[in-house]
């Protein structure tokens, strides 16, 4: 073995910026204390738009003896992921420097937990995705209670922290049967091992495991209990941090899985995964009906539409892949859009309100937040010409050409119960009459709304860019 | 006997006798103690495998670090380990129970090592090297194939004391007294010196001091 050779570092040049970018972050923090809050934001949202650039621009290859990989996959999601970050951040300065909790710290935690999605995102063994997601996951703990004199916003840190302790243990606890049936903690290596043998029964629980791991971090029923409630303790712009860039980065991981580990039993994984998206599908659209709280209703929201981008997973095929890379891509700019409305529901005293019933006659007194509102719900329950139209399309599409009829029908059928919530919504701020009167929005909440909104609104026009980006991806999974 | 057999049943018996003095034990002080007996014979145990590198790892890690944690832990919190153990004789069908179930774990995993045919593996086991220490073969993967890993764990770390400062450390800016260092060093003997002439028999009270 040669003692010099070290392993190449072009791949992870997204990484190394952001993690040596979050370090120098942390030394002028502590220096400069919290007269450099502003400072560290900007410098935040530079070292996340260096890092979106460094993707596109570093080599294709596995590095670091195979735990690391970067493809189109890894690329096209980590864009994805990098675009909710850094809209997130764009949301919250406003909002923290309102409410007074505004803290150096909370730009750094976000940019160290990107870095945990970009890990968990180029994961090419079981050692590097678990480490990838524990990066990723305390730093959203914190960033969770970070009011930390907010009882809600503590209860959300808290509950979060021991749920997610708990399913990354069992992540690991099937990270190791796998280990254990397979002798290999590498994503080929396992596929290799596995190829033409019947699965054993305790590969088998290793791989339920897994996806319950899994299936938690991104919310599916029946892991998904946490979601309301943190959803709606977290300050509301690291709701969208948690509803956006962190379902990318748990759905990457666990496509990237099942695709590069997994595709020679098929037919083990893919019963769990149809059961997940079902049940998830049908949760994300009855439960919601009820909802008072807004921020309640889009963590609902947020379950149905993991179950309808893992429709696209169940699919197995490079299609399926690709409806679930445009869902997720689709799904970040509707959701990013709609938090934007949310956070703009500040009231002249400086409260903010987030009740459904306080968006009533937001057509008269904001015409056009209202019609973009009203544009990315009609989106979010998916009627064309919209953007969510055509993510459903493409994942119903693959699962049909799959054979699994039956769950396209009743993801279909789960979509239309959906849309009432989302309708009900629409109504409220079309024939309700107006009770309370919202200040101007910011401009961080302007900007993401205008580019999510367009985005949503206009994807029917041009959609080929996006399409062909995800399909040529995709296909670096097969 | 050979010596390593001699030496492996001295640790052994000793790391068994005093764990369960650890659990046995009425002061807590004797059951940190003995648990250090236990890891040092571990480490010995270690030592007899030929594992040199996780050998000392253990000492210093585990007895310098985290077993001092420990006896400073017990030490600071009066916890009155007899009233905690008054309901024992109460908790123990239970207790037992549980450890019944997990005995009968133990032995059917033992029993039915490879439940559901055999593993998978074609993954050939890499050798032992033979010819360098532990360390340096540790050291060559760390820092070469698995220098992601690592850094990755680091990083992990660094998040963890961050966000720990974040959520627990409030400034308190009335009746804190730090160090001023310029204060300290702009110091002169005209500012930090007083001369006074005590006469004999005098005390210092009666010079104004």
């Amino acid at each position: 073995m040669d003692a010099t050779a070290f392993p190449a570092l072009a791949p992870a040049l997204p990484e190394i910026i952001l993690a040596v970018g979050s370090l120098a972050l942390v030394l002028i923090g502590a220096v400069m204390g919290d007269r450099s809050t502003q400072l560290i934001n900007g410098l935040a949202l530079a070292l996340l738009a260096a890092a979106g650039v460094a993707v596109v621009v570093a080599p294709d290859a596995v590095t670091f003896g195979g735990s690391f990989v970067l493809d189109g996959f890894a690329r096209f999601m980590k864009i994805v992921a990098f675009i909710g970050a850094y809209a997130a951040l764009l949301l919250s300065f406003d909002y923290m420097e309102r409410l007074k909790f505004a803290r150096f710290e909370y730009a750094i935690l976000v940019v160290l937990s990107t870095l945990g999605m970009a890990l968990m995102i180029s994961a090419h063994d079981l050692i590097a995705l678990y480490l990838g997601l524990e990066l990723q996951s305390l730093a959203l703990y914190v960033i969770a209670a970070i009011n930390r004199d907010d009882e809600r916003s503590t209860e959300a840190g808290l509950k979060y922290f021991v749920l997610g302790a708990l399913s990354s243990g069992m992540l690991l606890y099937g990270a190791s049967l796998v280990y254990g049936y397979t002798g290999a903690v590498g994503f080929a290596d396992i596929a290799e091992a596995l190829k033409g043998g019947e699965a054993s029964l305790g590969l088998i629980f290793g791989v339920v495991f897994l996806i319950s791991g899994f299936a938690f971090k991104v919310s599916a029923v029946p892991f998904h209990m946490w979601t309301p409630d943190v959803y709606e303790g977290a300050p509301t712009p690291i709701t969208a941090f948690f509803a956006s860039a962190t379902k990318v980065a748990g759905m990457a991981m666990f496509v990237r899985v099942i695709m590069e580990a997994f595709p020679s039993v098929t037919s083990e994984w893919r019963q769990v995964v149809v059961f997940v998206a079902l049940a998830s599908m049908a949760l994300g659209s009855f439960a919601a009906i009820g909802q008072k709280n807004l921020k309640r209703l889009m963590a609902y929201s947020s379950i149905g539409h993991m179950g309808y981008a893992l429709v696209g997973l169940a699919a197995g095929t490079p299609e399926g892949v690709r409806g679930v890379m445009i869902y997720l891509a689709i799904y970040v700019a509707m959701t990013l859009g709609a938090f934007a409305c949310i956070l703009s529901m500040r009231l002249k005293d400086g409260t903010y309100v987030e009740s459904i019933s306080d968006l009533a006659g937001l057509s008269r007194t904001k015409p056009a937040m209202a019609f973009v509102l009203a544009m990315i719900l009609f989106s979010l329950a998916g009627i064309p010409p919209l953007a969510g139209f055509f993510a459903k399309f493409y994942v119903f599409y693959a699962a049909v050409n799959a054979g699994l009829y039956p769950l396209a029908v009743a993801g279909f059928v789960l979509s239309v119960v959906g849309a009432f919530y989302y309708l009900r919504i629409v109504k409220i701020i079309y024939f309700d009459e107006p009770t309370v009167a919202f200040e101007p929005m910011s401009f961080g909440g302007k900007a993401v709304l205008t580019i999510a909104g367009g985005f949503t609104l206009l994807y029917f026009v041009y959609p080929g860019p996006l399409t062909a980006a995800a399909g040529a991806a995709a296909q670096s999974l097969f | 006997m050979s010596m390593a057999a001699l030496f492996f049943y001295l640790f052994a018996g000793v790391a068994v006798a005093s764990a369960f003095m650890v659990i046995s034990s009425k002061n807590p002080v004797h059951s940190v103690l003995f648990l250090i007996l236990a890891f040092v014979n571990a480490a010995g145990l270690f030592v007899l495998m030929g594992a040199e590198f996780l050998a000392m790892i253990l000492v210093v890690v585990y007895v310098g670090a985290v077993a001092v944690l420990f006896m400073f832990v017990t030490m600071m919190l009066d916890v009155d380990f007899a009233e905690l153990r008054d309901g024992f004789l109460q908790y123990l069908p239970i207790g037992a129970l549980v450890g019944l179930i997990v005995l009968v774990e133990l032995v059917l995993v033992v029993g039915t090592w490879g439940v559901g045919g055999a593993p998978h593996t074609v993954v050939a086991k890499a050798p032992i090297p033979t010819d360098v220490t532990n360390a340096e073969a540790l050291g060559r993967v760390l820092y070469t194939d698995h220098l992601l890993l690592f850094q990755a764990a680091g990083l992990v770390l660094l998040t963890a004391m961050i966000g720990a400062i974040v959520l627990t450390l409030r400034e308190r800016r009335v009746g804190v007294k730090r160090q001023d260092i310029a204060a300290q060093v702009a110091r002169s003997p005209a500012t930090a010196i007083e001369v006074v002439k005590v006469r004999p028999g005098q005390g210092l009270s009666e010079t104004g001091v």
